[in-house]
């Protein structure tokens, strides 16, 4: 379906990732944001405390990012699309609540907009750091979607998709921005409300005294009903079977995760965005995200421009992880460079899903800054030689 | 006739005494036969004092019990 | 010997019962634990008020208490460890028809939650919270909670408590809640009341029911059983409605000021968020008059089902 045109700002704009991700929000649907102040990501909600009332919801700002982030799923359950916004520091607080908002199938959308850490580290700079904390950072095995926007246009089409993913799998999403796309400011283009589709809430259709919460569809997503519908159901957190009554047995347990694990590793293919250019007979792949894609596309045309055969690979779902598209690329390329704002983290995925077929190069960067295109055009020319 | 009598889950009785102690009228007393779980539960000691006022029914944690109105007319005796 | 009676009266069903989801009964809680007869109570307030059951959530937290959520058979929401609070609130912003109705221990919303319970009193976010204050982190083995009183022996204070307790009336007053009632599983009738009272009141309401624990409050400090317990509120406790509540501060065994303390006007949380957004906001779109004309028109209630 489309896009409620009240939400849809219309128009070419300059905006920073942070707005425009509003923007994305607002667009998508969101009525209800709940937050807690958190540079570099507070613009977000300062521009949705500001928009908001002309467009017709709520935003609160909460006490700490614990009830922002079980906030947000109250609003889903009472009928709402909401998002929180965070970083580092926030994130970290409110890991409990995307472990819940796995287990009870909640979809929201969580942005990060990721700066030095660990700790209170580097407030005002960028880094990407919080890319493994994204997928783990919960306890639990349950799975996540995430999306890494690289320009202010993508901070606005992104956020969209990720409440589309959301909806569609009953998941929390995550926009992955960091501080430099965050507080970036460039061309935004938002088209028209019709040109925009919005996936919509899986709403049960049961009749009242029918309705079982967690019995799955074909896809392994369950529908979903809202408080005040009359179907009077229950949710928890503990394990629990198609009723959502608590059921505690191995047997349940097994049945239940492994649902919300297969349920977005059999949509895999669907679910993992990517760009990749030039990597048939490249010598060298370059896999990047985020700001440091802007980056690494200088490293490539330079390379280019010494005659390297260098391709480019550029994740823009993180997880899941694209692996079937890794182990296509290690199959012929002599080395994929893995440039990160962190020491090694998506790194790791790569090496993990390569498993030896090819060299993998990870290029870190402690944060604060994004690297020179020199380095990372230096670990292209060393992997080839 | 009593005003009122009570109705008992004898399987569901964890043989507090709330019912017991807290009857106005004190139509109850814990019987000595006893649950599949070993409990003691309620049974009318003093059936025609009873009111209907269901307090027993208030204070059972267990949704054991609850008393109710007759009007006077018989009632049919309900523990189950 | 009475003559035959006309008309023999069979037993009608326990009130409690429509309200219960009976494919789980039993519960889990002890024998002599008060939790169930509040719930008595909290029904009985229902029925009485005529509350509309299709727009009631309740929503609760993680314990002993918490474990309400899965037995009652109404949209119930089994949340995490403090944040009922914060998980009502949203739920009410998102649908202000809902009765949200929050049902936890003490150590649920007094310590891990006690951040989200002052700002939600602060606030005045018409929700209704009802607090079984039985002094003791329950479901986890009996350890110490802020409503401890001192000298009281706990699986984390094996010497007793030294701690100093919350008063919760006077902390939940402070912070700003509407209406602030404390009872105890005695007094069923004044908890149905109590309930009744705040269910018809727009604000942040606060009820705290003291009950027994036995096996781990009571037992470990030889205090007897829930009967003992139940005889122990009967006598000590004196019903001092209006009391300032900086007086109702509890002891170990000590005496027990109970009753109505709290029962203000003041404008709820969505009712000062709309009158101020719509005189400060130029283009303010009232988002609830929105769902109000859409549920008319669309029969078909919340928002953003879009």
């Amino acid at each position: 379906m489309h896009a409620d045109p009240k939400g849809v700002l219309t128009g070419v704009h300059f905006l920073d990732g942070d707005h425009a991700c509003c923007e994305g929000a607002l667009a998508a649907g969101a009525r209800f944001a709940a937050g807690y102040p958190i540079t570099p990501s507070t613009e977000v909600v300062e521009r949705f405390a500001m928009r908001v009332p002309t467009v017709g919801g709520v935003f609160i700002q909460m006490e700490d990012e614990l009830a922002a982030s079980i906030a947000i799923q109250g609003a889903v359950w009472g009928g709402a699309k909401a998002f929180t916004v965070t970083s580092g520091p926030g994130f970290s607080l409110m890991m409990e609540h995307i472990g819940y908002a796995a287990m009870t199938e909640t979809p929201c959308v969580f942005v990060d907009v990721q700066r030095g850490g660990p700790s209170t580290g580097l407030p005002t700079l960028p880094a990407q750091a919080d890319m493994m904390q994204c997928r783990w950072g919960s306890h639990g095995d349950y799975e996540v979607i995430a999306v890494c926007p690289n320009s202010p246009q993508e901070a606005f089409d992104l956020t969209i998709q990720a409440f589309n993913f959301s909806e569609q799998y009953r998941v929390p999403v995550f926009v992955m921005l960091d501080e430099c796309v965050g507080h970036m400011t460039e061309k935004v283009i938002i088209p028209e409300a019709d040109q925009i589709d919005v996936y919509p809430r899986r709403k049960t259709t049961a009749k009242q005294g029918e309705y079982l919460p967690y019995k799955s569809n074909g896809d392994g997503v369950p529908d979903i009903a809202h408080a005040g519908e009359g179907h009077r159901f229950h949710m928890t957190g503990l394990t629990h079977d198609e009723r959502g009554y608590p059921a505690m047995t191995v047997k349940v347990q097994d049945k239940l995760v492994r649902r919300l694990q297969t349920k977005i590793t059999n949509a895999i293919e669907k679910i993992t965005l990517f760009e990749a250019a030039d990597l048939d007979g490249a010598d060298a792949v370059v896999l990047s995200y985020g700001i440091t894609s802007r980056v690494a596309q200088r490293a490539i045309e330079l390379a280019h421009a010494k005659g390297l055969k260098v391709g480019k690979f550029r994740l823009i779902t993180a997880w899941p992880f694209p692996d079937y598209k890794i182990q296509e690329i290690a199959r012929t390329a002599k080395a994929i460079i893995v440039p990160e704002l962190n020491l090694g983290q998506m790194s790791r995925e790569v090496q993990r899903a390569a498993n030896g077929a090819c060299k993998v190069v990870p290029v870190p960067h402690a944060g604060g800054g994004v690297h020179n295109p020199e380095d990372i055009l230096k670990a292209i020319e060393e992997a080839i030689r | 006739m009593a005003k009122g009598s009570v109705s008992i889950v004898v399987e569901r009785c964890k043989a507090c005494g709330f019912c017991v102690e807290f009857c106005p009228t004190k139509v109850l007393a814990l019987s000595s036969a006893f649950n599949s779980k070993g409990y003691h539960p309620p049974h009318l000691v003093q059936p025609e004092k009873c009111s209907g006022c269901d307090l027993c029914g208030m204070y059972c944690p267990d949704f054991a019990i609850h008393g109710y109105k007759t009007d006077g007319k018989e009632a049919v005796p309900d523990a189950r | 010997m009475s003559a035959p009676a006309a008309v023999e009266v069979k037993a009608p069903i326990n009130p409690v019962e429509p309200f219960l989801r009976m494919d789980r009964m039993p519960h889990i809680w002890c024998p002599g634990c008060g939790i169930g007869t509040t719930v008595n109570c909290f029904t009985r307030a229902l029925i009485e008020s005529k509350v509309d059951l299709k727009n009631l959530a309740l929503v609760s937290g993680i314990g002993c208490t918490g474990r309400v959520a899965g037995y009652v058979k109404l949209d119930s929401f089994h949340t995490t460890h403090g944040r009922a609070i914060p998980f009502a609130t949203g739920m009410k912003l998102a649908n202000p028809k809902l009765n949200v109705v929050v049902y936890a221990g003490d150590g649920d919303l007094f310590a891990i939650g006690g951040n989200h319970l002052i700002h939600a009193a602060r606030r005045n976010v018409d929700i209704k919270v009802i607090c079984v204050n039985n002094l003791i982190y329950a479901m986890t083995g009996g350890q110490t909670a802020p409503t401890t009183p001192a000298n009281v022996i706990t699986a984390t204070a094996p010497y007793g408590s030294f701690d100093p307790a919350f008063n919760l009336p006077a902390l939940v007053e402070a912070a700003g809640a509407v209406y602030v009632a404390r009872w105890t599983t005695f007094h069923v009738r004044q908890i149905a009341r109590s309930m009744q009272e705040m269910f018809a009141k727009k604000g942040f309401g606060f009820i705290e029911i003291l009950s027994p624990c036995p096996t781990l409050y009571q037992r470990r400090n030889k205090l007897g059983d829930g009967l003992d317990t139940m005889k122990y509120y009967k006598e000590k406790s004196k019903i001092k409605n209006g009391a300032p509540t900086s007086e109702c501060a509890l002891a170990k065994q000590g005496e027990i000021i109970v009753g109505k303390f709290v029962d203000r006007e003041k404008p709820d949380y969505i009712e000062l968020m709309r009158q101020h957004l719509a005189n400060a906001c130029p283009q303010f779109i009232d988002w609830y008059q929105v769902e109000e004309q859409r549920a008319e028109e669309a029969q078909d209630g919340g928002c953003c089902t879009q």
